[in-house]
C-alpha cells in the first residue's frame, strides 16, 4: 500500500518535519513492514509556462520538430537589454501548440533517473530547456505528449510559478507492505489509524460523515444468494447511490490525480477517479455504472451453469456457479463479478451523465475463489478478500457522491441501502490473557484502554472480558487475537527475554549421528559436499539408459514446475549430482569428486490422494494413517562422483585418474563409517558400465551401486570420459547399524603371517576366493588381505594369480608352526573346493 | 723362570703396557671415520693385537707376578676401549649430523596428492544450530519434502481460502488434486511432532524447503530453514525472545541486539518478526549507513518468522489448548550463511561449485 503522505497527514497529525523514513520506521512498531519510501525525484527550475509561438520543422530523419519560444515569467532568458524575455526550446510532441500551458524543465532542472537538463544545440537552435511529458517527470506512463496543464485543471497558473510544488512533485509516499489479515490498512484511513496508535497522533476518522437515510425510492435491489459458501452469504450489505447529471468532461482535480498516481493507480475519469479515490482513502470498494444501461432491479445472485461476462478488459468469461454476481433485467443480465470486476456492457463511458455508486458488502471466501478462479486480482478483489468494514459502505457511498457533486456537478438521487449484517460475536477472553501468553505484568485498565484504543467495546463479566471487535477488524476472533493487539499497541520492544528450561533431551539420534559422520569421512576422504536441485527431465532416464520397467522411471511430477523442462523429482541422485559434476567442469574444476545427501522421492505408483481431514480437532488415526500414507517414500540417499585426476601429478609421481575402484571405496567407506562390512559382487546395473558395476548388499539387502558409468550414459549426457559414481542407500545402512555393540577381546600372544598366491580361472572374483580362505582358516584368522594381482605367461592363458597375506593368531598361546601351516593348508583346501583354486608354484591338479 | 727386574716376556712390562696403551689411543684419536676405527678397533684390540698378546703372556708369567700384570693389562684395556667408545660416539654422531643434512628435503614442496574435501556451509551452519538446541535439551526432528497439504497448510491454520495460502508460492504435484506438495516451509514437521508426541515438546527442525521463485542472486526455488518449536505449560512469548536471543548469540556473537515487530503467521498468535541489528554497519561505526548492502540501510536485519503457537494449531493436533502454550519460530539457512559471512550473492551457495565449499573446508 503506497501513502502519499500530504494524504496521510490530512487523517493523523504527523509532527511538522516527520519524513518518510521517520514514518515509515515508526509504523513498523505497529507491523507495518517498510516496502519503501518514494521521495522527490526532480529538483532545480522546474516552472510553468505558456507556448507563445510553435513552427514546425520537418527533419531530414522524416521526424517533424517544433520550435517554440516559451513564456516562463521571470524564468525567461535576460535579453540585451535586461529584461526577461520567452525562452526558445525545441520540442518533438505532436501535441503542442501556441497558447498550451506547459511545464518547462529550464537548464539546471535535474529529472527522475538523474537526467540533467541543460542548454543545447539541437536540430539547428539553441534548445533552453525541455517542455516535459507525464512520463519525463515520473508522474505517468504517459509519453504521448507534454503536459497541457489546463487538461490537469491548472491552465490558469501564472507563467513562472514552481511546477514542482503545482504538480506535488516534492511529496514524499511511503509503501508498507500489509499483512494478509489486515485488509483496513490497504486504505490510508486505516494507514493513519495505526500511525495513531504507533505515536499516538491524534487520529480523525474520514468515514465519520452523516449519511442520507435510504428511501423507497432507491433504485431496487434484491440480495438472493441460493448458495452461501461455508454458511456465509456472498453479500449481506448493498448500498446504491444514483448521481444524475454529471458533466461527462469534468476532470478531476489535480490534487486527486496526483494522490492516485502517488498510490501507483491511473487517473481515468473523474467517476472511475472518484470510487478509486474513496477505495484508497477508506478501504471500500466501490463500483459505478452507467445508469442508463441498467435495466430494472439489481438482483445478487450466484452464476448459472454456462453464464457468461465480458469483463472491463473486454474478456468473455465463463462463470462458475459459485461466483457471485450483479445482475439485472430481471435477473437475466450479468453485469459484473461482485467485488471483483464489472461488465464492458454498463461501465461508465466518456457520455455518462447519470452514475449508479455501488458500494456492498461481499463475503472474502465468495471474492477470493472468483478472483483465483478467473486469475483477477483487482485492488477491489483484494481487499474484499482480506475483509472490507461492513459499517462502511453507506459512508463510503456518501463520498463519492459528495466528490462527483463538487467536481462534476451532477445532483444526488435517492439512497437504497439493503443491510443483513449478522451482528459478529463479541470475543470472550480472561482479562489477564495477555499476561499470561506474553509474559508480562500489564494491569486490567492498561488491557481495557489499550483494546479500546483499537476501537473494540470492552464489557465486563466477572474476570472476563466481553470484546466486540470494529467492523473493520474480522480477523479479530479469538483471545490470542486480542492478546496481540494489546501487546502491539504496549510495544513488542517491552517484551521481557527469558530462557526457558526444556526437559534433559536425548541428544541427536542414531540417524542423525550417522549421517554427520558418514559426511565428514567423505569429505575427509577428499570428497567436496555439494547440494543440487532435484528437478528432473523425464528425458534423463533414457539418457541414464533405464530400461523401460525400471522402477527409477516413476518419477513424482509437478504441476507448476518452474521449468517445464524438469518437472519431475529425482528417483537417483545421480542426475542432479552429474549436472553439478560438468557445471564445475565447465568452469575450470576438472579433478572432481562430490557427494551429496539428500532426498530420493520413490513413489509406488498406487497414485493415493492425500485427504485434508477437518482441523477444528485431531483427527481420527485413520484419517491420519491416510495422510501420511500418500506421502511418497523419500529414502535418504548418498551420491557420490568423480572424475579426472583422483591422484595429483606432481614431484612425487604421476598421478591417478579416478577408476571405477574410487566409487566403490567411497560407497564401501559410507558403511565401514557405520561399522557395517557390505558384501560386493558384481552387476550389470544402469547407468553403471556393465563390466565396470559393483552391487553393495548387507545380508541380502540391496545398499546401492558403485562403479564406471557406461560409456553411453557419459556421451549422452556430456560427462567427461571414464566418470564414476555410487549411490547409497543410508536408511538401510542407519536401520542395520547402530545397536551396541559388543566388545572383542585383544590377543597379545605373537602374530603368525602366511602369504599364499593361489592361482584360478580369471572369471573367479577375487572375493569368492577370499571368502573361502576365511572360511578354510578357522577361528586363527586375525584377517586376509590380497596383497597382488598377477596375469600372463607364468600362470597360463585365462588364469590369474592372486596373493593373499594370511594373519594368524590365537586369543591363549603362541602358535606352533605346524599350527599355523595347518590353517593356512584349511584356508587354501576351501579355496581349492570352491574355485579351482592351485597353489602358485605347486603342480596343477590332474 | 725368569730372576725378578728381567723383561716380562711378551711385552708385559709396565713401560711397554704403556706403550701400547698410547699406540693404540694415539690411532683411535687418528681414525678419520667409523670404518678406520673399526681397523683401529681390530688392531689394538683385537687377537692379535699388542695388549691381547700380552694378556696371553701373563700366565707364562711367575705367580707372583701374575696378578700385577694382570691389573695393568686389564686397565690398559679397560683405557683403549674408552678411547674407543668415545671416538665411536663422536664418530657416529658426525656421521649422523651428515646423513640428517644430506637427507634434508624441501618442505615447502607441495605434499596434497589427494584433491582437498570439505562439507557444505550449508550443512555444517545447520548441524551447528542444531548443537546449540540439543545443548538445552531440544532434540532434532525431520519430515518429508514432498509433504501432505493437510500438513504444510491446513493443520497450521491457513484457511484453504485465506490469501496468505497463496502467498506462499507453492510447487503442487500433478495431478493438482492430489493432496500432495513440496513443502513451502518446515513448519509440516510442527503438526508431525505434535501429533506423535506428548507435551513437553522441545524440537528444532532443520530441513530443504521450495518455492516456486527463479533463481538470482537473492532468491532460489530450492532452499533451507530451521524451525523452532516449543510446547509446555506456562510458555510465553518471553521464552520466546530468551530462545531467540541466545540462538542470535550463538550463530553471529555475544551483544548481538535483536527485536521483535509485530508479523502475521497463520500458526502463530501473536506473531512477530525478528531483526537483528545490523552488525556490519552498525556493528562497525554505531551508526546505521545508508549505503549498507546487508541492512539495506534501515539498520535492521530480517532474520526470521516467529510467535505463540496459534491455539487452532494445538486443536488440530488434539492438544489441550487450556493446559499448553507453545511458540515457534523459523529462519531461512541461506541468509544466515550470507548474514554470517557476508555472501553477496545465493547461487554462489547452490550452483555446487566446489570452490564455494572448499573454502570453508570441514566447519562454516
Amino acid at each position: 500500500m503506497r501513502v502519499p503522505l500530504s494524504w496521510l497527514r490530512e487523517y493523523v497529525a504527523v509532527p511538522d518535519g516527520a519524513t518518510g523514513e521517520r514514518i515509515a520506521a515508526d509504523l513498523v512498531r505497529v507491523g507495518l513492514e517498510e516496502e519503501a519510501v518514494h521521495g522527490p525525484q526532480v529538483s532545480g527550475p522546474l516552472v510553468v509556462g505558456t507556448v507563445l509561438t510553435c513552427v514546425a520543422e520537418p527533419q531530414k530523419n522524416g521526424k517533424v520538430q517544433r520550435w517554440c519560444t516559451v513564456d516562463v515569467g521571470a524564468h525567461g532568458a535576460v535579453g540585451p537589454d535586461g529584461r526577461t524575455a520567452p525562452r526558445g526550446i525545441v520540442c518533438g510532441a505532436p501535441n503542442v501548440g501556441a497558447g498550451d500551458k506547459v511545464v518547462v524543465a529550464l537548464p539546471g532542472t535535474v529529472l527522475p533517473g538523474g537526467f540533467a537538463i541543460s542548454a543545447r544545440k539541437t536540430y539547428g537552435h539553441l534548445s533552453d530547456g525541455m517542455i516535459c511529458s507525464a512520463r519525463e517527470l515520473g508522474i505517468s506512463d504517459d509519453h504521448t505528449g507534454i503536459i497541457r496543464l489546463a487538461e490537469y485543471g491548472l491552465g490558469d497558473t501564472p507563467n513562472g510559478s514552481d511546477a514542482i510544488a503545482l504538480l506535488g512533485l516534492d511529496a514524499e509516499t511511503v509503501e508498507v507492505n500489509v499483512t494478509p489479515d489486515r485488509g483496513y490498512q490497504l486504505s490510508v484511513r486505516g494507514v493513519a489509524r495505526e500511525y495513531g496508535h504507533a505515536t499516538g497522533a491524534a487520529f480523525t476518522d474520514p468515514a465519520i460523515l452523516d449519511v442520507p437515510k435510504p428511501d423507497e425510492n432507491g433504485h431496487p435491489v434484491r440480495l438472493e444468494d441460493a448458495a452461501p459458501i461455508r454458511g456465509n452469504a456472498g453479500c449481506d450489505r448493498y448500498v446504491a447511490r444514483v448521481v444524475r447529471g454529471v458533466d461527462p468532461a469534468a476532470l478531476s482535480p489535480w490534487w486527486m490525480q496526483r494522490r492516485l498516481q502517488q498510490a501507483g493507480m491511473r487517473p481515468i475519469s473523474l467517476t472511475v477517479d472518484v470510487t478509486n479515490y474513496v477505495m484508497l482513502a477508506v478501504g471500500q470498494p466501490l463500483h459505478a455504472f452507467d445508469l442508463q444501461t441498467l435495466r430494472g432491479a439489481i438482483v445478487v445472485r450466484r452464476a448459472r451453469p454456462g453464464e457468461r461476462l465480458t469483463t472491463l478488459d473486454d474478456v468473455e468469461r465463463v462463470l462458475d456457479p459459485e461466483d457471485l454476481l450483479i445482475t439485472d433485467d430481471d435477473d437475466e443480465r450479468v453485469l459484473a463479478m461482485a467485488g471483483v470486476m464489472g461488465g464492458a456492457e454498463t461501465e461508465v463511458t466518456a457520455a455518462t451523465r447519470d452514475i449508479l455508486i455501488e458500494a456492498a458488502h461481499f463475503d472474502p471466501v465468495t471474492v477470493a475463489r472468483t478472483a483465483r478462479r478467473h486469475r483477477l486480482p483487482s485492488e477491489a478483489a483484494r481487499r474484499f478478500e482480506r475483509g472490507v468494514d461492513p459499517d462502511l459502505a453507506d459512508r463510503a457511498a456518501e463520498l463519492a457522491v459528495r466528490l462527483l457533486v463538487e467536481y462534476g456537478g451532477g445532483e444526488p438521487g435517492p439512497v437504497t441501502d439493503v443491510d443483513e449484517r449478522v451482528q459478529p460475536q463479541s470475543v470472550r477472553m480472561a482479562w489477564d490473557l495477555p499476561n499470561r501468553v506474553v509474559g508480562r505484568t500489564w494491569t486490567r485498565d492498561e488491557v481495557v484502554t489499550t483494546l479500546v484504543e483499537i476501537g473494540c467495546e470492552v464489557l465486563a463479566d466477572g474476570e472476563d472480558l466481553l470484546v466486540r471487535a470494529p467492523g473493520w477488524r474480522p480477523d479479530l476472533r479469538m483471545g490470542v487475537d486480542l492478546v496481540e493487539e494489546v501487546a502491539r499497541l504496549r510495544g513488542y520492544e517491552h517484551i521481557p527475554s527469558v530462557l526457558p528450561v526444556a526437559p534433559a533431551g536425548r541428544g541427536l539420534s542414531h540417524g542423525q549421528r550417522a549421517r554427520r559422520s558418514v559426511a565428514r569421512a567423505l569429505a575427509e576422504h577428499g570428497l567436496v559436499e555439494v547440494l543440487s536441485y532435484p528437478f528432473v527431465a523425464p528425458g534423463v532416464h533414457d539418457a541414464l539408459g533405464l530400461p523401460a520397467d525400471d522402477p527409477r522411471r516413476r518419477a513424482l511430477r509437478l504441476a507448476n514446475p518452474l521449468s517445464d523442462e524438469q518437472p519431475e523429482m529425482r528417483t537417483s541422485m545421480l542426475p542432479p549430482l552429474l549436472d553439478t559434476l560438468r557445471r564445475n567442469v565447465s568452469r575450470g574444476n576438472t579433478d572432481l569428486g562430490l557427494f551429496e545427501i539428500g532426498l530420493v522421492v520413490r513413489p509406488d505408483g498406487l497414485d493415493r490422494v492425500a485427504p485434508r481431514p477437518d482441523v477444528s480437532r485431531r483427527p481420527a488415526e485413520e484419517e491420519l494413517a491416510a495422510v501420511r500414507d500418500a506421502v511418497p517414500a523419500q529414502p535418504r540417499r548418498v551420491g557420490v562422483v568423480l572424475s579426472g585426476m583422483r591422484e595429483l601429478p606432481g614431484w612425487g609421481g604421476q598421478g591417478r585418474e579416478a577408476d571405477w575402484a574410487d566409487a566403490l571405496d567411497a560407497a564401501l567407506l559410507v558403511a565401514r563409517t557405520l561399522g557395517l562390512e557390505p558384501t560386493v559382487t558384481a552387476d550389470d546395473h544402469a547407468p553403471w558400465h556393465p563390466g565396470r558395476c559393483a552391487r553393495i548388499e548387507l545380508d541380502g539387502r540391496l545398499v546401492g551401486h558403485a562403479g564406471e558409468l557406461h560409456p553411453k550414459v557419459v556421451e549422452a549426457l556430456g560427462l567427461p570420459g571414464r566418470t564414476v559414481a555410487a549411490e547409497i542407500d543410508l536408511d538401510v545402512l542407519v536401520e542395520a547399524s547402530g545397536g551396541i555393540r559388543r566388545a572383542v577381546p585383544l590377543s597379545t600372544y605373537p602374530l603368525a603371517k602366511e602369504d599364499v598366491a593361489l592361482v584360478v580361472d580369471a572369471a573367479v572374483p577375487a572375493a569368492a576366493v577370499h571368502d573361502a580362505l576365511v572360511a578354510g582358516a578357522g577361528e586363527l584368522l586375525e584377517s586376509v588381505r590380497l596383497f597382488d594381482v598377477y596375469t600372463g605367461r607364468q600362470v597360463g592363458e585365462g588364469r590369474k594369480s592372486l596373493a593373499f597375506a594370511l594373519r594368524l593368531r590365537a586369543p591363549d598361546r603362541t602358535l606352533t608352526a605346524e599350527e599355523t601351516a595347518a590353517a593356512r593348508d584349511a584356508a587354501v583346501a576351501e579355496a581349492t573346493a570352491r574355485t579351482g583354486a592351485v597353489l602358485r608354484g605347486a603342480p596343477a591338479a590332474g | 723362570m725368569t730372576s725378578p727386574g728381567a723383561p716380562a716376556p711378551g711385552g708385559l712390562s709396565e713401560a711397554e703396557v704403556e706403550r701400547h696403551v698410547a699406540e693404540a689411543v694415539a690411532a683411535v684419536a687418528a681414525a678419520p671415520d667409523l670404518a678406520a676405527l673399526k681397523r683401529v678397533r681390530l688392531d689394538h684390540t683385537g687377537d692379535r693385537s699388542p695388549i691381547a698378546l700380552a694378556n696371553r703372556a701373563i700366565g707364562a708369567l711367575p705367580p707372583a707376578e701374575r696378578a700385577a700384570a694382570g691389573k695393568r693389562v686389564g686397565a690398559a684395556r679397560g683405557r683403549v676401549a674408552t678411547a674407543l667408545a668415545a671416538r665411536q660416539a663422536d664418530l657416529e654422531a658426525e656421521r649422523d649430523a651428515r646423513v640428517l643434512v644430506e637427507e634434508a628435503v624441501d618442505v615447502t614442496l607441495p605434499v596434497e596428492r589427494r584433491p582437498r574435501g570439505a562439507r557444505h556451509p550449508l550443512e555444517t551452519i545447520s548441524e551447528r544450530i542444531g548443537d546449540v538446541f540439543v545443548a538445552m535439551g531440544w532434540e532434532v526432528a525431520e519430515g518429508p519434502e514432498v509433504e501432505a497439504e493437510w500438513f504444510n497448510f491446513d493443520a497450521l491454520n491457513f484457511d484453504p481460502d485465506h490469501p496468505a495460502r497463496q502467498m506462499q508460492d507453492t510447487f503442487f504435484v500433478d495431478p493438482p488434486d492430489s493432496g500432495l506438495l513440496l513443502r513451502t516451509h518446515t513448519s509440516p514437521v510442527q503438526a508431525r511432532v505434535l501429533l506423535e508426541s506428548e507435551p513437553p515438546v522441545y524440537v528444532v527442525v532443520p530441513g530443504k524447503v521450495f518455492r516456486t521463485d527463479e533463481l538470482d542472486a537473492t532468491h532460489t526455488p530450492v532452499f533451507h530453514q530451521v524451525e523452532g518449536l516449543a510446547v509446555d505449560e506456562g510458555l510465553t512469548m518471553a521464552h520466546l525472545k530468551g530462545t531467540l536471543d541466545h540462538f542470535a548469540a550463538a550463530m553471529f556473537g555475544t551483544g548481538i541486539v535483536t527485536r521483535l515487530r509485530p508479523a502475521f503467521f497463520p500458526f502463530t498468535e501473536p506473531s512477530a518478526e525478528m531483526d537483528l541489528r545490523c552488525f556490519v554497519c552498525v556493528g562497525a561505526t554505531g551508526e546505521v549507513e545508508a549505503t549498507c548492502r546487508t541492512c539495506k540501510g534501515t539498520g535492521w536485519i530480517e532474520w526470521g518468522g516467529c510467535g505463540m503457537v496459534n491455539p487452532n494449531v494445538l486443536r488440530a493436533c488434539g492438544i489441550d489448548t487450556d493446559r499448553y502454550t507453545g511458540f515457534a519460530f523459523g529462519m531461512g539457512l541461506e541468509r544466515t550463511l550470507m548474514f554470517r559471512h557476508g555472501i553477496e550473492d545465493m547461487r554462489d551457495m547452490v550452483e555446487g561449485d566446489v570452490r564455494f565449499s572448499l573454502h570453508y573446508g570441514m566447519e562454516d
